[in-house]
């Protein structure tokens, strides 16, 4: 039986090969409890580090347009990417 | 009378650019173990019973009153009461009305106990950290509302700690929408000795640590709202002239530490572009409480706001 862990990175940019500035991680197996403020040290230097260690991209964060008016105001992170592994569990 | 002492300019442009005063160790410790006082005894973890219930009893049995939100906050707390006398504190009142002015205005206050495992393995729940949120709603205005965080006693890492990310302030966020974002660059934990305040902006990222000793933490937040403008409320005369624009990019040596290299200087998580938009709302924020509409750095503002781009032709 298999199980979804998720690793979302968020970067300095666009780009895989940018720094990591945010990190968060989910475990569907159960055998680690990921929160928030857990961990000040990120998981990998950039998103490629990831791909590197066996993470599978499944979701980047697409490019959009600065609405008029507001093209100074900042909100969310922009530069997401969420990774995936499939970890093989006992049932 | 002595004047109260107002936040200096440096102060100011610390916290229009991180959303942060710290402040260790100024509430005396006969305050601090007065406030513990009133807050009464915690009983110990107990089977099957529910935390939300242990909290409901403490707040009740606290000598903490209840206040309507929208009275001067000079009118808030009882006189001889812990937190009236921690607001009469001089470093507290100056730095209060520096930031929202005379007469302000108390929004809300809650008392804030974080349990260890023991308290929640009997009621049945996890021990797990608070989310990163941003308190109340999306919060378009010019200005801003002061949260004081006051900690009574000692907190220890393992206690947990308020959890805050400097410099996120100014993002224009709903609540609980950032909760995905586990852990930033940059984000602190508030370690710090008995009565320590933090002085925050209130839109600051911030969530409360996980609890993994075995100790209650307790934390006291009072949201403050500014009864007047909040322009101009600091220490006017410790600011110094503009300087003459500084050299950008292609700099050779160290620049002196002014109220402009202080809103210039990034945070580890800024995202390379917007952390560039980030600089342009300190200073709209900067030229808000200075009374300075004509305020730049860095000529990130005249850039963008020079007339020439839009003078129509010459008609000569």
């Amino acid at each position: 039986m298999q199980r979804q862990k998720v690793l979302v990175l968020y970067l300095a940019n666009s780009a895989l090969d940018a720094p990591v500035i945010g990190w968060a991680v989910y475990d569907g197996t159960g055998q680690t409890r990921p929160m928030a403020g857990d961990n000040d040290e990120a998981p990998y230097a950039t998103g490629v580090d990831a791909l590197k260690d066996g993470w599978r991209l499944i979701q980047a964060a697409q490019l959009l347009p600065h609405h008029g008016s507001d093209e100074f105001d900042v909100s969310y992170l922009k530069y997401e990417f969420f990774f995936e592994q499939l970890v093989e569990v006992a049932v | 009378m002595t004047a109260l002492p107002l936040l200096s300019a440096v102060d100011m442009a610390t916290f229009v650019a991180r959303g942060f005063l710290r402040f260790d160790a100024v509430v005396p410790d006969d305050i601090n173990r007065q406030f513990m006082a009133e807050v009464g005894d915690i009983p110990g973890p107990e089977q099957g019973r529910k935390l939300l219930r242990t909290y409901t009893e403490l707040m009740a049995g606290a000598a903490i009153p209840e206040v309507p939100a929208g009275v001067p906050l000079a009118r808030a707390y009882p006189q001889g009461g812990a937190i009236e006398r921690l607001l009469a504190l001089p470093l507290v009142k100056g730095a209060i009305q520096s930031l929202v002015g005379p007469d302000p205005v108390f929004d809300h206050h809650f008392l804030h106990v974080t349990f260890p495992a023991a308290y929640h393995e009997a009621g049945g729940a996890e021990n797990v950290s608070q989310h990163t949120h941003q308190d109340s709603t999306i919060d378009p205005g010019a200005g801003f509302d002061l949260q004081v965080m006051y900690y009574p006693h000692a907190v220890t890492r393992p206690m947990g700690g308020t959890r805050f990310v400097p410099g996120t302030h100014l993002r224009r966020v709903s609540e609980a929408a950032l909760g995905r974002y586990q852990n930033i660059r940059g984000q602190q934990h508030m370690v710090c000795e008995p009565g320590t305040l933090l002085f925050l902006h209130s839109g600051i990222w911030h969530g409360g640590g996980v609890n993994l000793s075995d100790a209650t933490r307790t934390m006291f937040k009072i949201r403050i709202n500014p009864g007047v403008t909040q322009v101009r409320q600091w220490d006017i005369a410790t600011l110094p002239p503009q300087p003459a624009a500084r050299p950008i990019f292609f700099v050779k040596s160290a620049q002196p530490r002014t109220v402009e290299s202080i809103l210039m200087t990034p945070e580890p998580w800024f995202e390379q572009d917007t952390g560039r938009l980030e600089f342009i709302n300190r200073m709209k924020l900067w030229r808000h409480v200075a009374g300075n509409p004509g305020f730049d750095a860095d000529h990130w503002m005249t850039r963008l706001e020079n007339p020439a781009r839009y003078a129509p032709p010459d008609a000569s």
